[in-house]
């Protein structure tokens, strides 16, 4: 196991006032996850050889964002307070600041930038993109997949589909940020685009966004050959896709 | 049907976004005899506003509040002429607009139907408005209220440039200025300078008729 994790954990401890938990040797990060990244989160760990367990999120406190922090923070506290070690893989989500409040409290990391289209196109990029065209509406691989539920759903437009104009009538183009390579979702993204009548513009990127910020939780080149473990969260069973 | 049995299913329908059958009792409601006051003051705005305590309750969501403001609009539509002619006063000229870089405008939008209901002349300037063109407007329309909307974190630093560009052309203190959105708070508006803030739709109405009486008072 490597020793580059030591900054993180190192200032948990002193923050939190606990020593870190090793299970068999191996130092385990709990990473709190939106469930909007969750998956990668996933995939990347096991990529990396990295132990994680995760807890995710739903996603759709993003429609809540007064929600997030508090909802993070319960998870938090009490995995701090068990002297885990923690992460928590949501950027500022729109909780304006709230989340960053709960992070400093207990000494815990947390991704940087204002959402995880930051972390995945990144910060300068989407300054740009929102620039040179105010009105456009972005999408990552989990929101085409999951575009039905989160959005659709969500805003009401299955019940009520003459609210697409109020919603996106505003809007110039759809700016895919597409992190994978699923044949599916090409065909899905451009049916989003359709439903909302824009244009729809991709921009190939990877989660390498990600894998940098969880790195940082880490610290590189920790592997230890991983097991990768989600946990069920009675408060969003069944939501986190 | 007797009028509180008529105000009380038009609170209902406009509850729950029923614009056909908002239309048919405004209409109903008219033809028999029920002042455009009344069912503005006793139906529609109380419902609308029963619309914003679920919202905040988490008993609603956007898709709720948008119904419920498209119908309650549509009743306005038909009572907007008939509140002019019985010589209803407005209460001021509001200025609005969302601030450049930003295109959330649902908030914004209630925020219009709440005023208009309550007597304000509303002049819209819609989304991604920069400040130059808040300025011109003012000029023109000579407004007692600007309000400035922003949704997003990016976009808030967007209220203290139009500020700065009111004071520019010397109208910072021609006019009262409120902001608002969902980031907003009022330490926020105190940092910025700006002479008010609400955190919804009756708020808003609320403060901007409190800043309006505050000033003609200092006037005197
Ligand atoms: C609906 C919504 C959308 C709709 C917007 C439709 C529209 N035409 O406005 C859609 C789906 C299109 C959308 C798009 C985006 N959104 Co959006 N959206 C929301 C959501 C879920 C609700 C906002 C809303 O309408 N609330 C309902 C209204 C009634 O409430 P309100 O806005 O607060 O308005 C009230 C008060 O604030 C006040 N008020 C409003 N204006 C004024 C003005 C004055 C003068 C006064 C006094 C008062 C006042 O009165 C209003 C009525 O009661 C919020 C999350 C949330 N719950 O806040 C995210 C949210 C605002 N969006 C967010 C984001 C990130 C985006 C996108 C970038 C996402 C994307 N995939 O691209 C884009 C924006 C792109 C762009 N170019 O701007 C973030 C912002 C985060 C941040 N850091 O800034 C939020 C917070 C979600 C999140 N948790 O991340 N969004």
């Amino acid at each position: 196991m490597s020793n580059n994790s030591h900054s993180v954990t190192d200032s948990l401890a002193a923050v939190s006032g606990v020593a870190r938990v090793e299970v068999a040797g191996v130092a385990v990060l709990d990473v709190i996850a939106c469930g909007a990244i969750a998956s990668s989160v996933r995939e990347i760990s096991k990529r990396r050889g990295w132990t994680v367990q995760i807890h995710a999120l739903s996603a759709l406190l993003h429609d809540r964002p007064e929600k997030i922090a508090a909802a993070v923070a319960e998870i938090a506290f009490r995995l701090v307070s068990e002297g885990r070690r923690v992460a928590v893989a949501y950027a500022d989500c729109g909780s304006y600041g709230e989340v960053d409040r709960v992070c400093a409290e207990l000494g815990v990391p947390r991704l940087s930038g204002l959402h995880c289209y930051d972390v995945f196109g990144g910060e300068k990029f989407i300054e740009k993109v929102f620039e040179s065209e105010p009105g456009t509406y972005l999408l990552t691989d989990f929101l085409v997949r999951s575009f039905n539920k989160t959005v659709v759903k969500e805003l009401g437009l299955d019940r009520f589909p003459e609210l697409v104009e109020d919603y996106f009538g505003q809007y110039k183009r759809v700016l895919w940020l597409k992190q994978g390579s699923d044949p599916l979702l090409d065909a899905k993204a451009k049916e989003v685009a359709g439903l909302l009548g824009l244009p729809l513009e991709v921009f190939e990127t990877s989660d390498g966004g990600l894998e940098y910020e969880l790195e940082k939780f880490y610290g590189n080149g920790y592997a230890d050959g991983g097991t990768v473990k989600d946990t069920e969260m009675s408060l969003t069973a069944g939501s986190t896709w | 049907m007797t009028q509180d049995e008529l105000l009380k299913e038009l609170y209902d329908a406009t509850l729950v976004g029923n614009q056909p059958r908002v239309i048919e009792l405004t209409n109903e409601g008219l033809t028999t005899g029920v002042t455009p006051e009344t069912l503005l003051f006793d139906a529609l705005i109380p419902s609308l506003e029963e619309v914003g305590a679920r919202f905040e309750r988490g008993d609603f969501f956007v898709p709720e509040m948008l119904i419920a403001g498209k119908a309650m609009s549509k009743a306005l539509e038909i009572l907007r002429p008939l509140l002019a002619e019985t010589g209803v006063e407005t209460i001021g000229k509001f200025l609005i607009g969302t601030v450049k870089g930003d295109v959330h405008d649902i908030g914004k939008n209630l925020v219009d139907i709440m005023l208009e209901g309550a007597g304000f002349e509303v002049i819209d300037l819609g989304v991604q408005v920069p400040p130059e063109k808040f300025v011109e407007a003012i000029k023109e329309h000579e407004p007692d209220v600007v309000g400035f909307s922003a949704f997003l974190t990016t976009t808030m630093p967007m209220f203290k440039v139009n500020i700065n560009a009111l004071e520019k052309a010397g109208l910072r203190e021609k006019v009262i200025v409120m902001v608002g959105g969902a980031p907003v708070t009022q330490e926020y508006a105190d940092s910025i300078g700006a002479d008010g803030y609400a955190a919804d739709a009756s708020g808003a109405v609320k403060r901007a008729k409190e800043l309006i009486q505050q000033r003609a008072l200092a006037r005197r």
